[in-house]
């Protein structure tokens, strides 16, 4: 049986459901199809930061109309997500690091960017109490936070179905293909026609760009968090590193989630990642340094979630070079999660009006594509 | 030993010292295969032997023969060559073989060739009403603190379930002098006639005249209570028993209750691995897919003992063998080794009654799929009512209800809770446990400091990259 949607969603990550939603919202008929289920992979895993700091200057755009949507996530989908909003300080380790911390800062200023903030020695312990005293100052951001990611991506799924998405589960994407004005798109379920496309597939958004005879040079990574045994209230704002890999938030229930971008080995056909306990352990001893009230602390879990990386480290957003109708949403290189509301939006105005007024040209396929 | 004296690599990793354990650690190194066996308590023996080389219970008769069979196993094993290594607890286990260990603190990555994985059951989660009372608890740990310590249980004590290993606990606290007020017992009438089939292979098997001896032995001294439903009452500790007989509910003042239905394979580590799993619709668990040398999906990892489906312990030590002449055949080609036929006649004789008493003891819908405010995940206070509730809007696996609810995100990571939530979803949602599914299972699989994996040795190109 040969169904028929206004567009057809691929991936059921924080991305697709955003899309899905921003779609329905606009009044268009989506179906959304997911090849697991909705949050399985990167979007339901990741460590929830919700972050302007330290943005790709070509990506800051869609972060500062995401940040307005995280503002306000209650409204948008029926749900608080978790978002709390407690500032991310990224901590400078030596005097050089701040010197080039400061650089950026300046730089941001003069393009007209007032989000980051440089501080001095005293204010980062003033914010986190609990770092080391030999760090020299850092960065913050005020606005950002974090939120719970599997309760963010369900809840932009049960929206985007209250508004009259469709979301199928357990079915994968096997074909695209052209057919008049119509995408026929197979999946293991069926097929949809539909006139346009949003292949937010993640990890798996390099096998359907290859449907559509436009490779990219995607790679699958899986960086890898761990969560410890609920600990007493002792830091909110998310503390992240630049020089080593690290990044450390306490969660509202006392639990502590660190991450910071060490990859654990994925296999994307199988659905499953293997750890890497010796990356793992350096991340262990970089907290034991910064954080010493951490180091009896109980290691609970570990995982890794699997997710697309480009090699320039921002993502492919905007319409296909070759397809008609077919629009991208992939690559956001492990920091993808707090783009989600934002970038779900940008697609849907591209979508239903052809055009949008944020600049997203850096972020286009064609820059792998020439 | 400490983990600093550990080899970086072993031929054969065997993960757990009970008597699969045992029996595959001392086959494989008499075989010359360089072997290590971890064990996560201060001695082996496991659950069955547990304490066996240091229990200060010295009358014989009081844990019984069978008990004291676990001593020869020892013995064999410590004679082998292996190198066993006493509270060292596994965390990790990967598809390549790679085995996260704790020593004392301190955290090793070791690489095995192979791993034998025999890390026996742990007890079916029993949740009835008020079973996270103090006051409350299982009757495997009663049994712990009885092997290791010598511990009996004082005051008014009860029991409550089925299962073989009630019976033998009750023995074997009577025996050692503790007063039990009276057993509950909770399986079902109709099994005895889905049981009546499998009888003639059980009155073969060993299992036959022990049972009906245990059975004879327990019931001349306390009164069993056939009940279709308990609840433990009490304000911040265990008061009283209340529980439904045919003749109406009854009460009973109590300072203690064991609780036990059975025991299930422990899967954490195997599932942690990607060791493939089914669901056994008789005994009502999860178990690793395994051959006939029981080795599993994943390359080189096999599941020996009552890991691998619920056989009991005599059964475990050959299955341990079995799997170790596997594994000494593919490292060790040239190597003597036993006739694993000879070994299979054997395994085959202690599995026979196993179909007779999984019918007879399985246990009835009502304990274990609760109902109402009855906690269901202990760690994050999780109740039946709430994952029933998550279900019906439409959560359809265990691993979306961790992320809803947090149940199973707890240190005991799912092993109170994980067979009950997978059965009441498929209930709620008229599936069946084997669609459902069971939690992934994310190591490490048992919880260890910041501290100790920081211990890990700093690797190569962690130093270079500190260097540059």
């Amino acid at each position: 049986m040969t169904r028929t949607a206004d567009v057809v969603v691929i991936g059921g990550g924080i991305h697709g459901c955003s899309t899905a939603l921003h779609l329905a919202l606009r009044g268009l008929k989506p179906i959304l199809v997911e090849k697991d289920y909705a949050g399985r992979h990167a979007s339901g895993v990741n460590a929830g930061g919700v972050r302007q700091l330290a943005r790709d200057l070509a990506e800051i755009p869609l972060s500062i109309s995401s940040m307005a949507l995280w503002e306000r996530i209650e409204d948008l989908v029926g749900d608080d997500c978790g978002f709390e909003s407690h500032g991310t300080v990224l901590v400078a380790e030596s005097e050089a690091e701040l010197d080039s911390f400061r650089a950026r800062v300046d730089d941001l200023r003069l393009k007209g960017f007032t989000h980051e903030e440089l501080i001095d020695r005293a204010e980062p312990r003033r914010l986190v109490p609990a770092v080391s005293d030999e760090c020299p100052g850092g960065v913050v951001s005020r606005r950002d936070g974090a939120a719970d990611p599997f309760r963010t991506t369900q809840a932009f799924r049960k929206r985007a179905i209250e508004k009259g998405a469709e979301v199928i589960e357990g079915v994968t994407v096997t074909g695209l293909a052209r057919a008049g004005n119509v995408w026929r798109v197979e999946t293991s379920d069926g097929t949809i026609e539909s006139p346009k496309v949003v292949n937010a597939a993640g990890a798996w958004a390099d096998r359907i760009a290859a449907m559509l005879g436009e490779p990219v040079p995607l790679t699958v990574v899986a960086p890898m968090l761990m969560v410890t045994s609920r600990l007493p209230a002792f830091i909110q704002p998310v503390v992240i590193l630049r020089g080593r890999k690290l990044s450390f938030k306490q969660l509202g229930n006392g639990t502590v989630v660190i991450g910071g971008g060490h990859l654990a080995t994925p296999h994307r056909d199988r659905n499953e990642t293997v750890l890497d306990w010796d990356k793992l352990a350096i991340s262990a001893r970089t907290v034991w340094e910064l954080f010493p009230l951490m180091r009896q602390a109980t290691i609970v879990r570990a995982w890794a979630g699997m997710e697309a990386y480009m090699p320039d480290s921002i993502p492919v957003v905007g319409p296909s070079s070759t397809s008609e109708g077919v629009f991208h949403q992939f690559g956001f290189s492990t920091h993808g999660f707090r783009l989600g509301p934002g970038t779900g939006a940008v697609i849907a105005e591209l979508v239903a009006t052809g055009a949008t007024n944020v600049p997203i040209g850096d972020l286009a396929i064609t820059r792998f594509t020439k | 030993m400490n983990a600093a004296d550990l080899a970086p690599s072993y031929d054969l990793v065997v993960i757990g010292g009970g008597p699969a354990g045992l029996a595959a650690a001392a086959l494989a190194a008499r075989a010359g295969v360089e072997t290590v066996l971890f064990d996560e308590n201060p001695g082996v023996g496991g659950q069955i032997y547990r304490g066996i080389t240091a229990t200060p219970v010295r009358d014989r008769a009081i844990l019984g023969d069978d008990y004291w069979a676990g001593a020869a196993l020892a013995a064999e094993a410590s004679a082998s060559g292996a190198t066993i290594v006493n509270g060292a607890t596994v965390w990790s286990l990967d598809p390549t073989c790679l085995v996260g260990v704790s020593i004392a603190g301190e955290a090793r990555l070791i690489q095995a060739k192979r791993v034998i994985i025999a890390t026996g059951s742990l007890e079916r989660p029993f949740p009835i009403p008020g079973w996270t009372l103090p006051g409350v608890m299982t009757a495997g740990a009663a049994q712990t603190a009885l092997k290791a310590q010598g511990l009996v249980p004082g005051g008014r004590t009860m029991m409550a379930g089925s299962g073989p290993l009630l019976w033998l606990l009750a023995a074997q606290l009577l025996r050692a002098g503790a007063r039990i007020e009276a057993i509950l017992d909770t399986a079902p009438r109709r099994n005895w006639l889905l049981a009546a089939g499998h009888l003639p292979d059980f009155a073969l098997s060993p299992y036959w005249s022990k049972g009906l001896a245990l059975l004879r032995e327990v019931k001349a001294k306390v009164p069993i209570v056939r009940v279709d439903s308990i609840e433990a009452q009490g304000k911040d500790k265990l008061a009283e028993v209340v529980f439904g007989t045919s003749a109406g509910e009854r009460r009973m003042q109590a300072d203690l209750l064991l609780l036990h239905q059975g025991v299930v394979p422990n899967v954490n580590l195997a599932l942690a691995a990607g060791v493939a799993h089914r669901w056994n619709g008789r005994q009502l668990c999860f178990e690793p897919v395994v051959d006939r040398a029981f080795a599993t999906s994943v390359p080189g990892i096999a599941v020996a003992g009552d890991g691998a489906g619920i056989a009991g312990g005599t059964a475990a030590a050959e299955r341990g063998r079995i799997a170790a002449i596997a594994a000494v055949a593919a490292l060790k080609p040239d190597a003597r080794l036993p006739q694993a036929q000879t070994i299979r006649h054997k395994l085959a004789r202690e599995e026979m009654g196993r179909a007779f008493l999984d019918t007879l003891y399985q246990p009835a819908p009502e304990y274990r799929r609760p109902v109402g405010d009855t906690i269901v995940c202990r760690c994050e206070e999780v109740t039946a009512q709430q994952v029933r509730d998550t279900a019906d809007l439409g959560c359809e696996g265990p691993n979306q209800m961790k992320a809803f609810l947090r149940c199973g995100m707890g240190p005991c990571q799912g092993r109170l809770c994980g067979l009950t939530v997978t059965e009441l979803i498929a209930e709620q949602r008229k599936s069946t446990p084997a669609e459902v599914g069971y939690y992934r299972l994310r190591p490490p699989v048992k919880p260890i400091t910041l501290a100790e994996l920081a211990s890990l040795p700093i690797s190569e190109a962690e130093r270079k990259a500190v260097e540059r």
